[in-house]
Parts: structure tokens; sequence; C-alpha cells
């Protein structure tokens, strides 16, 4: 096993909810005592429904948000430390949901540019991180263009080049595609996937999409913002009726394989691919 | 009852480096009471086209009849049409503004000229309609979650009383549970009123679950407009056009090509465990 | 519809105009917007006309755009000609029914005021059509540094206006989708008196603001998660150096404003003004 990239024991996360005079009547729990891994290299996913908590859980990785109880480290960090924060935000970099507000820069080079720039990176060494990345997430043609002519998918590659070329060991992906049409998710999974194999970063993508998951080397699935299931895609997707209570589904091909179990085939639990099931269908007739 | 398009064009910013021609002498039969799915890659024309079924975009050429009247010969009622076609846009929870979420759901009636308690009652019906919980009523709008921010927009369009809905994709941005329920909640419309539903969507497995036919656009142009069994089959053609059949109709026609006798023509879950377990057999 | 307005847009080309230093435009925008002030004759409208030209055509932004720009100011302009016709009273009377009074006079102010708002607004839109937001506020970042001393926030002010610009075509986009939305569930946003139609707007300037304050949050996140920190420490991908180019320029642009003045003033040619 390799570092730890972040990792959070008994994280709490608590709001003040006010009333409509501004008077604080109460706190709410967003997060409640949390425990997460994710080593160097791993591809780990969070599911949940909206308003589980699990974007509250993102924005802690990047110390947005800083825990209220418990602690978070990125790379060995913790991120409660007013001194580590631009640190923090350097080693795990963020792509948020919608692709629109996340573009500052009016051209797709200005923008990838923008975080090196923050940095303090010099010019020559910016330029040759902005073509890397662009290059990396397959935009480099585009690389004069304007962020508003771009499709969904596109953009959302571009804001991946944008935290590529800070250099981070991590990337976390908060619902990335949940405003982008079939093609373009596919683009930015396949984009984040090859960034993977090619970088070696780590992935922590957090989705409501269970078909973007089945490649996860772990899955968290949170729920009122406790972590109620983990384990492997296997695993977790063997869990059909329990993933249903927390308003989530599985691929058409686990719900089918499920559905076939129940009328009493003899069909192993956590089928994910179509392949899988054609298999044992075709070995039992 | 019923809308018929006939060789509608449509052209963007014509003479300008950013023409486009969205729309290619689309000819269309929807009869009334129908449940029909629109599917089409982004750009392919599909919310132009809606678009057009209400007025709000004219055609450059081409017509459109509305039980069988012009809807563009002189002195036709566009606001007639509009509270009788219903369009639920995308996101459309972005578009509420009033106090509560009984004004806003008014807001339609109201601009239909009715009055005060007539308003009130529409809205009622709409409400319910949509399963939206009574003690949101008098809510902030922007308080409630995000399905039911969903479903508060969709009641102001059913306020209006229309005959035919139509939403391009209402469940976009909604996590499993939010968009099954929204689909079901539109079914149940269908079923319980005789209103015509049109749905854009970009899932198969949705449009394959509840459309009677489903219509394929591509590159501005209807590319097959059939029940769902028969769009289906064109899968491979579908894939060729940014497209895909659900998964479970992969999942078939792989079984049948190893032997297993099956139907391929099946497009949910449900069919296809009835299917697969009766092969078994 | 509303989403035909260009102006302030950056059109992307391959021009000298493009290449230039922010700054050189910036300083030769106000030059020329000062110098359609300098001049009351004919001679200067026709320096100031091929001078504009001129630069039209190295900046490769085709006409048809520019004047596409202007559409969204036609009320100001139109504005501007009602006032200058009916309220200037100069010379011989040319006009006159009830309390509508047009004289000579007010006919060439109104005529020449609206040149040069024309002129005025080309002008500053070229700037725009030609420099991206970022380069136009790393210009005015450099050449306002001077007032940092005095503790005025240039940087943040730089960057507000870039991030400005950057999200009008965004929200125009959106504007016309709440237009729409409401037009669909029966909303009548062009008859009745002003009153109406102002009470009319309120169904999409709702949804307007509640969109632009939740898309402000948002970017104010992405920023912050990219390491945005002010603009102390922060380096430059295209840090701003003048070359000969710009040398050039500015020479080329002074040499106008000097030869306006001047043939303004002194070339004795057609009629003068005021």
């Amino acid at each position: 096993m390799g570092r730890t990239m972040i990792q959070t024991e008994k994280l709490i996360y608590e709001y003040e909810r006010r009333d409509e005079e501004g008077n604080v009547v109460g706190t709410s729990r967003a997060i409640d005592r949390v425990d997460l891994e994710a080593v160097e290299g791993q591809f780990i996913a969070i599911l949940g429904h909206n308003g589980s908590g699990k974007s509250t859980l993102a924005k802690h990785m990047n110390a947005i948000l800083v825990p209220t109880g418990g602690t978070m480290w990125v790379d060995g960090r913790n991120t409660k430390e007013l001194e580590e924060l631009w640190n923090v935000r350097q080693s795990a970099g963020m792509v948020f949901q919608n692709p629109d507000n996340q573009i500052i820069g009016t051209v797709v080079e200005e923008d990838v540019g923008f975080g090196p720039e923050n940095l303090g990176v010099p010019t020559d060494e910016i330029w040759k991180r902005v073509e890397e990345s662009l290059k990396a997430v397959g935009m480099i043609s585009y690389r004069h263009h304007s962020p508003n002519k771009l499709s969904g998918g596109q953009k959302q590659r571009v804001a991946i080049a944008g935290v590529v070329a800070m250099e981070p060991k991590c990337i976390v992906l908060d619902e990335p595609t949940a405003m982008l049409d079939p093609v373009g998710r596919k683009e930015v999974l396949k984009t984040v996937q090859k960034l993977r194999e090619k970088k070696g970063v780590t992935v922590i993508l957090i989705t409501h999409y269970m078909e973007e998951v089945i490649d996860a080397d772990k899955i968290y699935v949170m729920d009122h913002g406790h972590i109620v299931m983990e384990g492997t895609p296997k695993e977790i997707f063997s869990r059909v009726d329990e993933l249903k209570s927390y308003r989530l589904d599985v691929p058409q091909v686990t719900l089918l394989a499920d559905e076939l179990k129940k009328r009493g085939l003899a069909i192993p639990e956590g089928i994910l691919r179509k392949e899988e099931l054609v298999n044992y269908l075709c070995q039992l007739d | 009852m019923s809308i018929r398009l006939e060789n509608l064009n449509y052209v963007y910013s014509p003479g300008t480096a950013y023409e486009k021609h969205a729309l290619k002498d689309v000819s269309l039969t929807i009869p009334h009471g129908e449940f029909v799915g629109i599917i089409g890659h982004t750009g392919s024309g599909k919310s132009t086209l809606i678009q057009h079924l209400n007025g709000l975009i004219r055609a450059t050429s081409g017509q459109i009849y509305y039980n069988e009247e012009n809807i563009y010969q002189d002195g036709y009622n566009m606001k007639e049409l509009r509270s009788q076609v219903g369009l639920v846009f995308q996101y459309p929870e972005h578009q509420l503004f009033e106090i509560d979420v009984m004004t806003d759901v008014c807001f339609g009636p109201k601009n239909q000229g009715l009055t005060l308690d007539e308003c009130r009652e529409r809205a009622l019906e709409a409400l319910r309609l949509v399963g939206l919980k009574e003690k949101y009523y008098k809510a902030s709008p922007f308080e409630l979650s995000g399905g039911q921010k969903r479903r508060a927009a969709i009641a102001g369009v059913l306020a209006m009383r229309p005959r035919v809905l139509v939403l391009d994709e209402p469940t976009a941005g909604l996590d499993p549970k939010g968009r099954d329920d929204i689909l079901e909640q539109i079914a149940y419309l269908h079923r319980q009123t005789d209103m015509t539903v049109i749905l854009v969507s970009h899932s198969m497995e949705d449009i394959a679950r509840y459309a009677d036919r489903i219509i394929v656009m591509n590159h501005g142009e209807v590319m097959y407009n059939d029940e769902p069994k028969k769009v289906f089959a064109h899968f491979r053609e579908l894939e060729e056009v940014g497209l895909a059949a659900p998964q479970v109709t992969y999942i078939m026609h792989d079984l049948k090509e190893r032997g297993l006798a099956v139907d391929t023509g099946v497009t949910t879950v449900e069919e296809a465990a009835d299917e697969i377990m009766a092969a078994m057999r | 519809m509303i989403r035909d307005i260009t102006i302030g847009q950056y059109y992307p080309a391959k021009s000298v105009l493009h290449r230039l230093d922010p700054r050189v435009k910036l300083v030769s925008t106000l030059l020329y917007l000062i110098s359609l002030f300098l001049f009351k004759s004919i001679p200067g409208y026709i320096m100031a006309t091929l001078f504009l030209f001129g630069v039209i055509r190295v900046s490769k932004v085709p006409f048809k755009h520019i004047v596409k720009g202007l559409r969204a100011v036609v009320m100001l302009l139109m504005i501007t000609v009602i006032f200058n016709l009916f309220l200037t009273r100069d010379g011989a009377v040319l006009f006159h029914k009830w309390i509508f009074t047009i004289t000579e006079g007010g006919l060439r102010t109104a005529v020449y005021m609206t040149i040069r708002l024309i002129y005025l607004i080309i002008g500053s839109s070229l700037m725009t059509f030609t420099t991206t937001p970022n380069e136009l506020t790393d210009g005015i970042e450099k050449l306002l540094y001077p007032l940092n001393k005095l503790h005025v926030p240039v940087h943040e002010v730089a960057m507000m206006m870039s991030i400005a610009l950057r999200f009008i075509p965004i929200l125009l986009e959106e504007t016309d989708k709440i237009m729409k939305a409401q037009i669909a569930r029966g909303a009548d946003l062009e008859s009745g008196n002003m009153i109406q139609r102002a009470k009319s707007m309120i169904p999409i300037l709702v949804p307007l603001f509640v969109s632009a304050f939740r898309r402000a949050n948002d970017l104010a996140m992405a920023m912050e998660a990219r390491c945005y920190r002010g603009g102390e420490g922060r380096t430059k991908m295209n840090p701003l150096h003048y070359k000969t180019r710009d040398r050039i320029a500015y020479i080329v642009v002074i040499v106008y404003v000097i030869g306006v003045f001047f043939v303004g003033r002194y070339v004795p040619l057609g009629i003068w003004i005021f």
C-alpha cells in the first residue's frame, strides 16, 4: 500500500440554523463522525443522494470547509492549520458540478493558467504546464477558444485541466457529470481515468450515477451525513435493496441479475457488467 | 385534438457566422393522449423543436397545426395556445420567483385572467397532482429541496390546465430516487388526465419505460419515429449518432447471439426478466 | 433576441491590434475619446472618421459585427438626438409646432453629438473586441498600479471587471431562457403602461438575481479552490512588456491626436459649429 492521501477521523461538520431575523435557533449536523481513507493512486467513489452530505464532505478535502469536530488530513496535512491552507488546496484540486460557474478565463488557455498564476509559478513554467494539461485532457486544439462556445463535457475537461496545471496529487470531483448529457459524461470519465493511469493521481469522485463507479477501488455510500456502506463495487452492488433505501439505484444489469436471482436463478451477487451476466446465463442454460 | 407539424424548418441567426439549420423539414403528427419520448444528443434540435410547439419560436418555414388550426395564421390566439400546450423548461425551478409556492403556482392561471378563487383552486389541484406536501404550500420556493422545487415548478405549468404537457429533461440533476419519483408522477398524471405528454430525455432507460412512441432527432432531422421496441432495434445506428439503447436491450442481443431463444425487442428490466425466465425453462 | 448583443465581447482574430499591449489600447482609446472633443469642424470629423476606419480595418473585426453592437445602445442614441434636437435653441428656426422647436443649431448639435457618441462607442468597443478581459484586467492593473500606494484595491477592481465581462453572455442567455419560460406561463411582457410593464419584469428579475448570486457564490468557491488569494504573490501568464509595435502604436496615436487638434482648429474648411 502506498501513502495515505486523504484521511478523516470522526469528521463532524455542524452549521447554525437561523430564523428569519438571523438568530441562531440550533445547529444541524451535515456530516457526522465520518471515517474515510484514500491511498495514493486510488480511485475512491462517494455515493449519496442530494442532501446526503457528500458535497459538504468533498469541500473539506480542499479546505473550503474545515471540520467543526474530528480531523481531516490531506497528504499528511491537517486542514485546520491555517498555514497549511494553500498547500492543502494545491495538493487536492477540486472540480465542481456547474461547468459555467468555475471557469474564470474568457479564453481556454487563460483559464488553465489561472491556478498556476495564483501559486506564483514563473511565466515560462505556466505556459509549459498549460500546454501539458490541455494535452492531458485532449483539449489542446481548443486553447484559443472561448469557453462559452464549448459543450458541457468540454467545459468540464477545461476545468480539469485547470486543476491538473496546479500539479495536485489528488483530484476531487464533486458531481462533475450531473449537468452533462451521456456523451459529455463519458468524455469526462474517460479523461479522469486517463489522468489516473498517466499521472497516478488519486481520484475522489462524488456522484449519484452508479455506472460511473464500477471501476472504483472503493465506494463509500453516504446518507444523512453518515457513511452507511463501504466496500468494493461488487460488495456494494450486491446490496440492491439497501442502496434503494438510500435513494440510489444500480445499473440495469445489476438490477436484472438481482431480479433473476429473486426469481430463483443461481446467479452470484454484485454483477456489474453485461458480459458477466451473459456468461453466467449461458453457463446455466 | 392533435399537433401536426408540416415541413418545419428553423434557421438560427441567418446571414451571420453563427447561422445554423436547427430543424430540417420536420413533419410529425402527435395524436392526443399519447406519451411521446423525444431523444437526441445535445444540439440535435430537440429543444428547438419543442419551443415551436407553443409558438415561443416561429419557424423559418413550414406549418404547425394545433387541433387542425394553423397557429401561424393571422389572428391566431397565441396566448390561448400557450395555455393549451404547457412547456416545462430544463431546470424549471430556476424560474420560481414568488414569495411562496402557492402564489408562484397561481402565476400561470392569473395570467389566463382567472379570478383569485379559480386560481387557487387550480393551483391546489396542480400541487396535489405533482405530489407536493401541503406543508410546503406556504413556504418560500427557495427553501425547498431540489426535487420539491422541481415539483412546484411543474405544478406552475399544470395549473394552467394544459391539454399537452411538454417537459424538457425534467429529471436533470436529480438523484436516482428523485428521478424515479418525478417520472412516476408524470406517468401518473398521464393516466389520471387525458393529457398528451411529450418528454425530452437523455436517458434511454427512462424513455423506454414510459413512452408509447419515440422520436429520435439527429442534426435537426427526424431520424426515427416509432414505438420503442422498433426504435431500439436500430441500436447500432443510434450509437453512431451518440445515442444508445437501454442496457437490457444489449444483454438480450448478446444472449441471442450465444444461442438463447429470447426476444431482442425487450426494453425494460421486468420484460427482460420474464423473457429470460421463459427461455431458461 | 437578447443574445445578439455583441458589445463588450471579445472577438477572436489574428491582427496587430489583437497583439498590442493592452495598456497601449487603453491609453489610446482614452486619447481617442478625448480627441473627439478637441475639434469643432468638418475636417476634424473627417480625420476622426478616417482614423477610426483605419483602426477597424487593422483590427480584422468585421464591420457588420461592430454595427450589431450599436443596436444595444440605440435607445441611448435616440435620447441624445431628442434632447439635443429640441432643447438646443440656436440660430434660425427650422420647424415649430406646439412646444417643439427645432433650430439650425439644434439640428447641427444633434447630428454631431450622435456621431461623437457612435464613434465613442465604436472606439471603446474596438478595445474590448480586440482585448481579452484578462488582458484588459492586466492592463488596467498595471496602469493604475501607482494608486495601490494610496490603498486603492487596484487588483481586486480589475479582477471584478474581468469576471463581470466573462459572465455577461452567460447571464444574457439566462435572461433569454427565463423570459421564454415566463412567457410559456402566460406572462405578458409587452403590453400595458409603464408601471404594469415594470411590474411584469419581476418574474424575470427575481430569478435572474437568484441565479446571479448562486453563480457568484460558486465562482468565489472555485477561485478559492484554485488558490486565489488576491494580487499578492501572483505571477502572470502574460507579463506586460512594451515591444516595438507598442511604441509605434503610441506614436501613431499621439500624431493623430495632435493632427486632429490642429486640423480641427486651424484648417479653415467647412462650417464651424458652436
